[in-house]
């Protein structure tokens, strides 16, 4: 816990990268933490080849919701959806590098969850 | 109810409660004392209740009623005698009518359920308030799209009241039924429940009251409130998890149907049919929280001894000076009234930080609050805010635990200023 709220973690809250919205965009998908109050909208622009040329997110939420989004923005910079889909949830546990109890997880792991769904498709989506 | 060995009130905030609760005593990492803000979500519990239970357990332990051995009377004679102080600590005329359940969410699920499925038909409207804890709405809300009844609702003002006036227009559309709860969990709002009974009365609607924040901190009568039906919980004053009640009127609970099924709901069993036993037992299917609502029985004692008139004061006190000093902090927004007229709660939002991460913080500095919508989103919806910090005030919080939360804000604010 001493270390939830690492530098590098409140900077990319209090300075998020991509953030924004993206119109139009070629992949959009919102989600939320209902309980938290956690709302984390992403949008792509792919190529030809499916690779994210440009990303935003937006939303509102607390300092790991917006950050883990944020980091995780940066993280998929010119990767294909095929690439985006094998990211896992260590990836983003790896990428905090810090150690979150059950209800913070769910924080974490809420950009991840929107920009997979994102990547699948909604219809195409399975909860992992 | 003992009101001789009532302590005095500059005492309630002394060692000598503090030190009736072992988990006040622990600290919540080395060094760190905890400051145990979270009372209205549950309280902590004094030996006296853990001790009850406990001999409970060692010495007594028996299924009730019906037992002829020893230890069954004696587990009976336990049982019965909690409901005789639990009914005496609310003002009921008779014992008969405390029903204990799970929670005061069952109790409200037992109205719901057995009062409104025997009383209401399509078309009937009911009156809810827009600050209600969901366990308050969401069995109106199954019942309602059950029988197709219509919902109306008493909105809050920005000074976080319910808007009276709306009420007494809601009651001119002849509603059968009015939930309300007697303290928001959130705002720390005391609603005027007796004079809000009194109008119901006049209009044919009975009131049910979400009591399960108003029994732990002031003196509750439900015969002066005037009311039908009065829900609380044992865990949130200094009782066990596992035990509610639902106090009701006699002449309502004897003309409802029973609500589960089971043993000792029942005066006669046959193989398609049964007769249902009398209140309250009618309503207790199946073995009771025996143990529990002895602990709560004790509970009630251990209220008694301190007084709650005595426990209100030092509350309002608390809050009083918790809300002075909250409004120093930069950037806050505190919800709900003045201190005259709640309780000891009091939500709030920081600028530019997540409730969780306040919340997150103030734990690393022993300060136990909640962030969220303590099950009242419709409320938040209302207050146009995600989600909000909570800190709750109980007979055994102090100045100093207050001063310690504002240390912790302004620590939060040097970490995301």
């Amino acid at each position: 816990m001493d270390d939830m709220y690492r530098e590098f973690i409140l900077d990319h809250y209090k300075n998020p990268r991509y953030h924004g919205v993206l119109d139009p965009a070629d992949i959009s998908y919102e989600d939320d933490n209902p309980l938290c109050g956690d709302v984390i909208r992403i949008d792509l622009r792919v190529d030809e080849d499916n690779r994210v040329v440009e990303s935003g997110f937006s939303g509102e939420g607390c300092a790991i919701s917006q950050a883990s989004a944020s980091m995780l923005m940066e993280e998929i910079q010119g990767k294909t959806l095929d690439e985006i889909k094998k990211f896992t949830r260590d990836d983003i546990l790896e990428m905090l590098g810090i150690e979150l109890g059950p209800v913070r997880l769910k924080c974490a792991m809420l950009a991840l969850k929107v920009l997979k769904v994102g990547a699948y498709g909604v219809q195409e989506w399975v909860e992992e | 109810m003992d009101t001789s060995s009532r302590m005095n009130p500059t005492i309630l905030d002394g060692a000598t409660i503090r030190a009736d609760f072992p988990a006040l005593k622990r600290e919540v990492r080395k060094g760190v004392r905890l400051v145990y803000l979270d009372t209205t979500a549950t309280s902590q519990k004094p030996v006296q209740v853990l001790e009850t239970m406990d001999r409970y357990y060692r010495y007594h332990n028996a299924n009730v009623h019906r037992g002829i051995h020893t230890l069954a009377e004696e587990a009976t004679a336990q049982y019965e005698a909690a409901r005789e102080r639990i009914a005496e600590f609310i003002g009921a005329s008779s014992a008969r009518e405390i029903i204990f359940t799970r929670n005061a969410t069952e109790a409200l699920n037992l109205v719901t359920h057995s009062w409104g499925a025997a009383n209401l038909v399509a078309g009937d409207r009911l009156v809810l308030s827009e600050m209600e804890h969901h366990s308050n709405l969401v069995p109106w809300q199954m019942l309602s799209s059950e029988k197709g009844l219509e919902i109306d609702i008493i909105p809050v003002s920005d000074q976080g009241m319910l808007d009276l006036s709306e009420f007494h227009s809601l009651l001119d559309k002849q509603p059968k039924a009015v939930s309300i709860t007697h303290m928001s969990n959130v705002l720390g709002t005391v609603n005027p429940i007796a004079q809000m009974s009194a109008q119901a009365r006049d209009a044919g609607a009975i009131m049910v009251v979400d009591g399960a924040q108003s029994a732990p901190h002031f003196p509750v009568d439900v015969q002066e409130l005037g009311v039908d039906f009065f829900a609380f919980s044992a865990h949130k004053m200094c009782g066990p998890t596992g035990v509610g009640v639902l106090w009701g009127r006699a002449e309502l609970l004897d003309a409802m149907p029973p609500f589960l099924g089971g043993g000792d709901m029942i005066k006669r069993v046959y193989l398609r049919n049964f007769d249902s036993n009398e209140i309250p037992y009618k309503f207790e299917a199946g073995t009771p929280p025996i143990c529990e609502a002895i602990g709560f029985g004790a509970a009630v004692d251990y209220l008694c001894t301190l007084g709650m008139d005595e426990i209100w004061e030092h509350e309002q006190n608390l809050v009083t000076y918790a809300l002075e000093r909250l409004d120093e902090v930069p950037g806050i927004a505190v919800y709900g009234p003045k201190a005259d007229r709640r309780g000891g709660v009091a939500a709030f939002t920081l600028d530019g930080v997540h409730a969780h991460d306040v919340a997150q913080v103030l734990d690393k500095y022993g300060v136990a609050v909640r962030a969220g919508h303590h099950c009242a989103m419709p409320l938040h919806e209302r207050l146009k805010v995600v989600a909000t910090v909570r800190a709750s005030f109980y007979f055994y919080n102090t100045r100093e635990d207050v001063d310690q939360l504002i240390d912790g804000l302004y620590r939060v604010k040097d970490l995301f200023g």
